[in-house]
Parts: structure tokens; sequence; C-alpha cells
């Protein structure tokens, strides 16, 4: 009987729950009792309600409760940030004032007996408004400096930094590249929409929520309440993606618990697809500008990063957008500056590899400019540049599978068939392109804990407050503690999704099988230990008869001091063969190759599945979306599937190759793990444009690569 | 009040004759099976069968449906064909998330009664509607073939 998981292609355990419609989502619980909401929202984005009327709505059938500013109870927002929310600024306070922020905000609630009959009423409430000058165009605003000191999570990187003498290196250089690269904003579309389901038992609140962070959203709901976060339980076994889009406890939360403490009944909200486009965050639309500067043979000489990304009035947010410049190629002489705009516009978020797959995606289009005019390959000129250590700290890496990367992808691509010349190869009709970029996430490792309990009739039970909206937590955190107790999967049982579990840090960052798979490992390790020592045995099924009663062990892990002097992180590389039809302008993406050094890997299966996801997810912000933002007053007028396109089924590249670099890394966290599910998305859309360029000899530096866009270059 | 016949079974409702399908099943009947992505029949996975064929449910009246045979994701088990997807689905660890897996494999069901042995196109063709952002797409196609290899064989 093998009880080695960890590193298997363990089969998820959840999968026939997913197929019968059995999985649970947020909206689906089911409750007694309950009522439906549906929220009102601005159609101004900057100024006061001047009047709000709902004698209608509150008349119309089926309505329990309307309401506005006017008649909300007053909440006393305490103070409150968990680590996703903006260092700086403060969040919009729901229904307790007149003034307007921005399009789409909540003024507004409904609660009826059915969603129809919430919705009908919703759109019976008439408002007038005194309308202020908004500031919504981004080509207008200046940028500034974000005023937070942390300009992304985590690494503590000033908005502005500088290594050598840039601007003199990039002047003196005989070859130089500059130039600007814009991606627009774009939504996470998960398929299932945010819901909240709030019941109240006296004081004590029990939230049905679709999120990533349990813990946070009892923490957050219980300061906008002024009640004990103890006295909130939050539930979210199964969320129907995220990507990022539930970090934060967003208004519609609140929204459900208010609804719920004024009407007495359990109340649902769920947001519309139109509203998921304003009542989430998103990723912000971003300018950048990328200058190098190089010698003739190649070696960079200089290193320009300017960048800026659109946020709130009321709130900073900011992205790791330049952070990846200052490591991952060499160079001496290294300037990066982060701007912020701020616009009356609801606040972004982070969405799958918050600010790297931004800022690397202008930093290989550039790289890839610079291959050009050296006349060198693309893949030689990262090679003769590549880092010995985190020059931007001066620390060496805890590992960087870099080179390998580049070998491995490479051959399995057959890279070295490639012909430097653009339009040098077609097949029929169409013109075909090679393009590749380097990838790279930052290894996160945040504080976790889990329990362990051995049960007398030879199963287990082990738990911790963590979230799985895809990656498979629940089949690999099984594996994990199934490995670590020599116990057969089948008679281990994981729980998550809950606050009455031990506590879990956000599932987000790429931490999850870091932090909470080391908590898992210790917490089982633990009870296996205690339940030999007690009972005196060798064998561990044995000792589990012994036990009288169910034992159980908690534990919490920590990153340690002893290995802060390395510059930690995921490495990759992406290779990417194109399809341009030459009238039309369409591309089609072939071929996908990526190679990752990601440390240990605790599910193939499952981690492979991450990195086609982020791969078609990279080909979706390449090709196709875009979140168009009205300039005059903040409105997106594509807020919905028809209009803002993301990949289908038929968009499916014909090969999509994984591969993972064998990588031990003893110096991240217990486990080895560098997390996969951001890395997967990053160097994929710069992959694509280069191979564009290849393909077609137009350089597109404005996303998405859309076929006007190459029609127009014509 | 509308009689509806869902997985075989008679079922009432009370709703207005106008509400989409997906909402009597969803929040009357308590089958949340069906989910709701889009409201606007863009993202397939409010897909059911109705008399065999594959319909968005959010945009179908329920009225629209009495007298018709409606068959839902839980009904899939007892299928011949939708029983042999929904194994190949598991078997090849298809779902992510798994919030447009129901309407996947409705699509795919719909399809594979139809077509015996359908080629890459006609996959693309009859599951370009269906939107999975969890990006699954080629292990559908895999499982799709999987299955109509299997249900080929059976019928040999």
């Amino acid at each position: 009987m093998s009880t080695t998981f960890i590193g298997q292609p363990v089969s998820r355990v959840d999968g026939r729950q997913k197929v019968t419609g059995r999985a649970t989502y947020a909206a689906e619980f089911q409750t007694a009792n309950l009522a439906h909401a549906a929220v009102v929202r601005s159609t101004i984005a900057r100024g006061r309600i001047a009047s709000i009327e709902t004698a209608v709505a509150r008349r119309s059938a089926g309505v329990i409760s309307v309401l506005t500013h006017r008649d909300a109870p007053r909440l006393p927002y305490r103070p409150h940030k968990g680590a996703v929310d903006p260092a700086v600024g403060e969040r919009l306070h729901l229904l307790q004032d007149d003034r307007v922020n921005h399009q789409g905000q909540p003024i507004a609630l409904v609660v009826a007996q059915t969603l129809e009959q919430a919705q009908h009423a919703a759109a019976l409430v008439r408002v007038t408004y005194a309308v202020e000058t908004a500031v919504t165009d981004i080509s207008r605003t200046e940028p500034v400096l974000p005023t937070q000191e942390k300009a992304d999570q985590g690494a503590g990187v000033p908005p502005e930094t500088q290594r050598g003498d840039p601007d003199r290196a990039f002047a003196a250089a005989p070859v130089k590249v500059d130039h600007s690269y814009v991606i627009p904003r774009e939504n996470h579309n998960p398929l299932e929409m945010h819901a909240t389901i709030a019941a109240w038992e006296g004081d004590r609140l029990t939230l049905w929520d679709k999120t990533q962070w349990v813990s946070n959203v009892a923490e957050e709901i219980a300061a906008v309440f002024g009640i004990a976060s103890q006295n909130v339980r939050v539930v979210s076994p199964f969320v129907g993606g995220a990507f990022g889009s539930a970090l934060r406890a967003w208004p519609h939360v609140t929204l459900a618990a208010l609804g719920a403490r004024v009407t007495g009944r359990p109340v649902k909200l769920m947001l519309s697809r139109r509203e998921m486009y304003y009542g989430v965050g998103y990723r912000p639309h971003t300018v950048q500008r990328v200058a190098l500067g190089a010698s003739r043979d190649g070696q960079l000489q200089a290193i320009l990063h300017d960048g800026y990304q659109e946020t709130s009035s009321y709130e900073e947010y900011s992205e790791a957008l330049l952070n990846a410049t200052r490591f991952l190629h060499s160079c001496a002489n290294v300037t990066t500056r982060h701007r912020i705009a701020r616009l009356n516009v609801h606040t972004p978020t982070y969405m799958r590899a918050p600010g790297e797959v931004s800022g690397t995606f202008a930093l290989e289009c550039a790289m890839d400019e610079l291959s050009v005019a050296l006349g060198m390959d693309p893949v030689a000129l990262r090679l003769g540049n590549e880092p010995e250590r985190d020059e931007s700290k001066n620390q060496p890496f805890s590992s960087r599978a870099t080179r390998e990367a580049y070998r491995l992808a490479a051959e399995r691509f057959g890279w070295s068939r490639r012909n430097p010349a653009s339009r040098s190869m077609r097949d029929g009709r169409w013109l075909i392109g090679w393009g590749m970029a380097t990838a790279t996430y930052p290894m996160n490792f945040a504080p976790a804990s889990a329990r362990a309990r051995l049960l007398p009739d030879g199963t287990a039970e082990v738990s911790s407050a963590s979230s799985d909206m895809g990656p498979g937590t629940w089949t690999s955190m099984t594996q994990v503690a199934a490995e670590t107790l020599g116990l057969p999967i089948e008679r281990v049982k994981f729980m998550l999704g809950d606050t009455r579990l031990p506590k879990a840090p956000v599932h987000g960052g790429s931490m999850t099988m870091a932090s909470v798979g080391s908590a898992v490992q210790a917490a089982c390790r633990k009870v296996r230990q205690d339940a030999l020592a007690r009972t005196n045995v060798a064998d561990i099924t044995e000792a589990m008869r012994r036990l009288e009663r169910s034992i159980e062990a908690t534990e919490e892990v920590h990153p340690d001091k002893q290995n802060e002097g390395y510059s930690k992180h995921a490495f990759g590389a992406v290779f990417v063969e194109v399809a341009v039809d030459p009238d039309l302008g369409e591309t089609r993406v072939r071929r996908i190759v990526g190679a990752y050094g990601a440390g240990r890997v605790v599910n193939p299966k499952l981690a492979r599945s991450q990195c086609i996801g982020g791969m078609i997810g990279g080909i979706g912000m390449a090709l196709m979306e875009h979140a168009v933002v009205d300039a005059r007053n903040g409105r997106v007028p594509n807020a919905n599937f028809a209009e803002y396109a993301v990949p289908v089924h038929a968009d499916t590249p014909a090969a999509m190759d994984v591969i993972f670099v064998p990588e031990e890394d003893t110096r991240i966290n217990p486990l080895g793990v560098k997390g996969l599910g951001e890395i997967a998305m990053v160097g994929v859309a710069p992959a694509i444009l280069n191979a564009i360029y290849h393909a077609t000899g137009k350089r597109i530096r404005e996303l998405p690569a859309t076929p006007d866009k190459l029609i127009r270059q014509a | 009040m509308t009689t509806l016949k869902i997985n075989g079974q008679s079922r009432t409702t009370s709703a207005a004759e106008q509400t989409p399908l997906l909402w009597v099943l969803r929040d009357e009947l308590g089958m949340t099976g069906t989910k709701f992505g889009c409201g606007m029949a863009l993202c397939g996975a409010c897909t059911v069968h109705v008399d065999g064929q594959p319909t968005r449910s959010c945009i179908t009246p329920a009225a629209s449906v009495a007298g018709r045979s409606v068959h839902t994701i839980e009904h899939m088990e007892t299928d011949p064909v939708g029983r042999v997807v929904q194994q190949a689905w598991v078997e090849l660890n298809v779902a992510q998330c798994g919030y447009c897996q129901a309407g996947q494999i409705m699509a795919a069901t719909a399809l594979l009664k139809t077509a015996a042995r359908p080629n890459d196109r006609q996959i693309d063709e009859a599951m370009s509607g269906n939107i999975c952002r969890c990006g699954t797409y080629p292990r559908i196609r895999a499982a799709m073939q999987l299955a109509s290899r299997r249900l080929a064989g059976a019928k040999a």
C-alpha cells in the first residue's frame, strides 16, 4: 500500500460533485424564508444624490424593504484593512450619505420575495443628481506618485527606484529602443457571479459567500457592523472561478447583511453579469514606457521603465507593475518609476498575476524589439543578460531556472528552426510567427494554520479555512495530508471554506500550497507522532485502532527568518506560434510551450491544468479582452459576454505543452513549493505579440491585438 | 400555475409565465445544478435539454416549455449518454472551478446524442457557446472524444 502522494497526479476528489451539479456555490445554499435583494446603482460618476423617490418601488408587488441613504441604519464602519485592501484610502460607506463616487455605485437596496420582484422594483426607484465634473478619462489625467509606502503586496518596493546612472547610460548606448505600451482595463469575468446569502440570529451572522478568504470577510463585515468577528461565520466551499475578484469583501456582502438585518429574513444578493463590471474590482488600465539601451553585442546598458495605472478617488490601489524589471535581466543601470492616475471610478483589484503580468508584458515586448534592433535571437539576448543574483537587492536567488526553462521550452518548441526575419514563414495564405518571453512571479508564504484529527475508525479529518476556486485545493491538500500521515488517500478527508476552521491566508498570491500545505504537513506530522507515542506502536493504522477516542493537533506555520537573505521567485519561459491572416488581421494561436521552475510540484495533473488555464487567459489578454470605459462618465458599455470577448473553445491552440523544470529549493518554505497559479499567465501575452511581429513585421504595442490593429498598419 | 415535465417528473410552478426556466429550476425547485452565468444566453452555463435540444434556460420562459420534456444536469447520471460523458469528465479531471461544467456536459451530451464521432470542427461549433474562464477546453475536447469512442464501442 503506497502512501506516497506528493508529486503524484492524483485525480480530483471533488470531480464527481462538479459533473453532477452537486457542488454548492454561494447562491445555492438552501435557507428557509429566503428573500431576494437587488441593487440600484448610480448613473453618474461623481456628485450627490439630489432626490431619491422610492414610494412607487415600495408599493410594487412582493417588496419587503427599500433602503437608501435617507433611511438605512447608521453602520459603525470601524476601521479595517485586510492584506488585500489598499493601504491608503477608505472603503465606501454604503447608503450612509448622499455622495456618489463612481459610476454604478450602490445607492439603494431593494429586498423582495422573489428575484424578479426585487429587480423590477429596483427599476422603479427614481433618482436625480447634483452632478459634479468627473475625471474618468485616463488619457487626460496627470499621473501622480502613489502615497503608500509599499507599492505592491509585501515586497516593500518604493514607487521610484534607481541603480547606477540609467539616463546617462541610455544616452550613451549604441543600440536603443524606447516605446510606450498600453493595456486596457480587464475584468476577471469568472463564470459564477459574486453572491452572498446573509442570515442573522440575534447578533450572530452567517454568510454563504463567494470568497477567496473567509476570515477576511468575517473581519470586514464585523467591522462594518460593529460586532465581534467571532460572531460572523462565513461559508464558501466552492468558488466558481475568481482570479482575484473575490479577495476583498465587496459592497454586495455588506448590502446582503444589511438587507437581512433590516428585514429580519435571510437575504440573497447576487450580482448580474453587468454588475460584475461595477461591483467588484478589475485589472487597471496601465500605460508604460520602456527604454532599453544595449551595446552592439547585446549587453544591456540601461533599463528605464515607467508606468502608471488607474485607481479610484477614495482608495489608492497600487500593484507590483515594475518589480520584475529590477531583477529579471542583468543590468547595472536601472530606473523604475511608478505612478497612479486618480479617476472617479471604482477601485481596481488584483487580477491573476497583478502587476507582474502587465509589467512583464511591456518589458518582454521591449526586449523583443531590442533583439530585432540588434539582429540577435531573442533567447540569446536573454541568455546573454542572465543575472547571477538579484541585482536590485544584491541578494542571491533561492533558485532560478531561467536557463533550463529557455533550453527545455525552445527544444520542445523547435525554436532552432526559426528564421529570424519577419514575414519569413507561411502556411498557405497564413503568415506564421514565432515569439517568446520570460516569465516570473514571486514566491509568497504567509502564516497559516491547519488541524489534523485521527479517528479510531481509521480515517482522518484535516482542515484549514482555505478556499478552492479551481486550482484543486481540496485534492492537493488531501495528498499532502495522506502522505504525511501515512494513510491511504481514501481514508483522508480535507475540509476548507469555513471560518470555523483554522485560519488560512488569502487564496491568492499563488501562496496556498506553500502556506496552507506547510501547515497541513505540520499538523499531520504532529498528530501522527502523538498517535504513535500514545499507543506505542509503529504502524499508524494500528495506532488509530487503539485510540479510544479521536485525537487532534493544530499547527501554525510562519515564514522563517533564516532565509530572508534570498530573493525568492518562480521563473519560466513561454514560446508561441501564431498564424495571422494577412487580409483580415485575425490572429490564431497555434502552439504554446511553457516551461516553469516552480520548485516542488505537488500534483502534476492539477499543476498542468493551472498552466493551460493561464495560457488561455493570456490569449484572452493578448487578443481579445478590453473593458471599454466611456471617458465622459466612466460607464462600461461592453459589460457583457457578447462585447467583452473572452477565449472560447475554438480559440484553444491545437498544441499546448507544459514542462516543469525539476527544481529543489530548500530555502522557501517547508514544502519547497513556489506556486504556479499566476506565473501560468505571465509571459503569454508578450510572447504572442512578439510572434505577431515575427509573422507580419508589424509591432503592436496596445492590447488587445485585434484585427483592426493589424489591418490598419497595412 | 404551470405544469412542467422535468427529468421525467411533473412539477408545478406558480411563477409568472415569462419567468425564465432557469429561475424556476434554481429558486423554486431547488435544482441548482443549472447555473446562472450571464442571463443573456451568451455563456451556456444555463444549458438544459428541451425535447433533447440544448436550450438556454436563462432566456426560455418557463411557460414555453410546458408540455415538453425538460432534462437537467441532475438527470445525466441516469442518461445513457450523459453518464458516459460524466465518467469521461471525471477520469480526465476536466473541471477546475466547476461552475461552467454542467452547461458544458449538457451541450456535449446533446452533441453526442446526434453525432456519433464528432470531429474537432464539430466539437468547436457545438461547444464554442459554452464559456470556461478557467480554460479547461483542451480536456473538454479530450473527454468528448473519449466519451464518443466509448459510446461507439458500446454500440459495436
